[in-house]
């Protein structure tokens, strides 16, 4: 592996005092790797992953991303989220806001990018995520699956080093899954660092350098998709597999 | 396998549009409703004749109270003969003009912050412009102007007024509370709510009342601060605190995903407030605050309890100076009631406007 991008290091978290949510969390993560975790809802993934930007905080252990210790610094906070972009389930699209303007908005007012660079290099963002005809409306104008395009193609504005995507077909018609998972495989083709919070095992398959399996707050298993999907090593994942794939 | 056959769409077999078809679905739709319509409609049919012969064939536009005594209609003699009373109230009859021009400056400069080329950086420095303007001409005392101290400004220009700067400023300190009773800083937060509910707590005729009979007791001897400034501390600070619970119910609708959404693509928390909460808060609760802009505007008649004489307490006063008039106040409610109410109409017209043009955003 290739020197680690995101280390956690015995990272604990807890909701309150006796939720438990994460659980002595040791990961690396290297630099253009791509990265799916997986696990039973209440798994502690989405937590996992908002803690690599700081929408949650851990208690407990050393989390490093991109040579930026996570702390209660403010400054180092905004450090790694300059570098950090996050796609959500819900899209948390600003329905106010015309498509170009959600894509513009950061690049303006924290890169202090002038209106027309960051609108030209908005329109590159949705072209390719080949939306560039609906930059002028609102996203409640957009379907599910052009909003969360216009999501990824949002967070890519800021240049980020790492893509954290939280369930991002989770919320989406089955009709509409795959253009935002066909988005999403031409970005790892071109080598950002990725981890997705998925139950889409295709994508997975298809893109994953390795899959992260989790289960009350622990990493139960680590391995490449293969080998993860043909020859689980627990039984808890064994379980897991059979109730996706089952069906 | 069968074959997928569409259907082709087909008009609705009944007409469900065109007056017809409204009366039928809201005057006729049952027996109920059917007998509601017919018995409203006998008491406007007995109602507005008898109205209409008191308020327009019967009534004296020109004339003294001794016709207005005589006459079995309306007496619109009585605001003919008192309107510059009603409307300027003890402001002196020779200056008229000059309350007349400010009042109308700052109307149009109202109406101008109500258009969309307005909204501009420089609206502030215009308003403040305007009012060292409004001020100076009011007050006189330079140029052979005469000098007219605030207790006498009254009437329709003195309600606009304070309405006008009360709203204006309640505003950004409603918005600045809002914000603060949800900070994560419990300080911030617990004087803030310690605010609301202080305010909250009393009627408005108190917090006039100590405006302005407690405060100049409190003061050090000498030191005083013009009536007016205060009463308009007094209703700025009430309408504030309304309008931060209104504000606040928005803030509370504004889903969390877009605050995390905010903070990975690196905005501040001002930034946040401003260019993501607030636009979608305030655009939530503008009925709400145009609710509170009409209450504050009526709110002003509250200001004869401390001797300040707006619209109503200007009518009041014109009414009770000649026994002769007395009898007929109800034509001169009448009239006020109706300015007030063009007031709060063109308010109330306005925040559906603004509510058109935010909602915009949510049209498919």
């Amino acid at each position: 592996m290739t020197e680690p991008i995101i280390t956690f290091d015995k990272v604990n978290k807890w909701y309150g005092n006796n939720f438990h949510v994460l659980r002595d969390i040791d990961l690396q993560v290297g630099a253009g790797e791509r990265i799916v975790v997986c696990g039973p809802s209440g798994s502690g993934k989405s937590t996992l992953i908002r803690c690599i930007n700081r929408l949650e905080e851990h208690q407990q252990g050393r989390l490093v991303v991109d040579g930026v210790e996570i702390t209660d610094d403010l400054k180092a906070i905004d450090d790694v989220r300059k570098k950090v972009g996050m796609v959500f389930q819900q899209f948390n699209l600003f329905p106010h806001l015309t498509v170009l303007e959600n894509l513009t908005l950061s690049p303006m007012w924290v890169g202090r990018m002038p209106k027309k660079e960051a609108e030209e290099k908005a329109m590159e963002q949705l072209r390719r995520v080949r939306i560039a005809e609906q930059a002028l409306k609102y996203p409640l104008q957009l379907s599910g699956g052009q909003q969360q395009r216009v999501a990824i193609a949002r967070a890519l504005c800021l240049t980020p080093k790492i893509m954290l995507f939280d369930e991002p077909t989770s919320a989406l018609d089955p009709e509409m899954i795959k253009e935002v998972l066909d988005v999403m495989i031409e970005m790892a083709e071109q080598g950002i660092t990725m981890v997705c919070v998925t139950h889409e095992m295709g994508f997975a398959k298809a893109v994953a350098d390795r899959v992260i399996f989790m289960d009350e707050g622990q990493i139960v298993e680590q391995n490449t998709p293969e080998a993860f999907f043909n020859n689980p090593q627990s039984e808890r994942s064994r379980d897991f597999l059979s109730k996706i794939l089952g069906h | 396998m069968s074959t997928f056959n569409a259907i082709a769409p087909r008009p609705a077999p009944q007409s469900n549009s065109g007056p017809v078809a409204w009366c039928r679905a809201n005057l006729f739709h049952d027996w109920k409703t059917s007998a509601g319509t017919l018995l409203i409609g006998l008491i406007l049919v007995w109602l507005l004749p008898r109205f209409f012969q008191w308020a327009i064939t019967n009534a004296v536009w020109y004339g003294n109270y001794d016709t207005c005594h005589a006459a079995s209609g309306a007496c619109w003699a009585v605001v003919r003969e008192k309107f510059r009373f009603i409307l300027f109230g003890r402001y002196p009859h020779a200056e008229h003009w000059r309350a007349l021009l400010c009042t109308a400056m700052l109307l149009g400069l109202i109406l101008a912050s109500c258009t969309r080329a307005f909204w501009r950086p420089w609206l502030v420095a215009l308003w403040v412009g305007v009012l060292v303007l409004y001020l100076a001409l009011m007050r006189g005392g330079f140029a052979g102007l005469r000098f007219v101290e605030t207790d006498l400004w009254s009437g329709l220009p003195l309600t606009i007024l304070l309405a006008s700067l009360s709203m204006v400023m309640a505003f950004p300190i409603a918005v600045c509370i809002a914000l603060g009773r949800r900070s994560g800083m419990p300080a911030i937060r617990s004087l803030c709510t310690v605010y609301v509910e202080l305010i909250r707590g009393v009627p408005l005729i108190s917090v006039l009342f100590m405006a302005s009979f407690m405060f100049p007791l409190l003061m050090p001897q000498g030191f005083n601060i013009d009536v007016l400034i205060r009463v308009l501390a007094g209703i700025t600070l009430f309408a504030a605190a309304y309008m931060a619970e209104v504000i606040r119910g928005g803030l509370q609708a504004i889903p969390k995903g877009q605050i995390e959404a905010a903070a990975t693509l690196g905005l501040s928390y001002w930034q946040t407030q401003r260019m993501i909460v607030l636009p979608q808060a305030l655009a939530m609760v503008v009925p709400g605050i145009m609710n509170n802009f009409i209450s504050t505007f009526k709110d002003t008649s509250l200001v004869a309890i401390v001797s300040l004489y707006e619209l109503t307490g200007a009518m009041g006063m014109a009414m009770n100076a000649e026994a002769d008039w007395r009898p007929f106040r109800i034509e001169g409610y009448l009239f006020i009631a109706l300015i007030y109410f063009v007031f709060c109409y063109s308010m109330s017209l306005y925040s559906q406007w603004i509510e058109a043009q935010v909602n915009k955003s949510k049209q498919r």
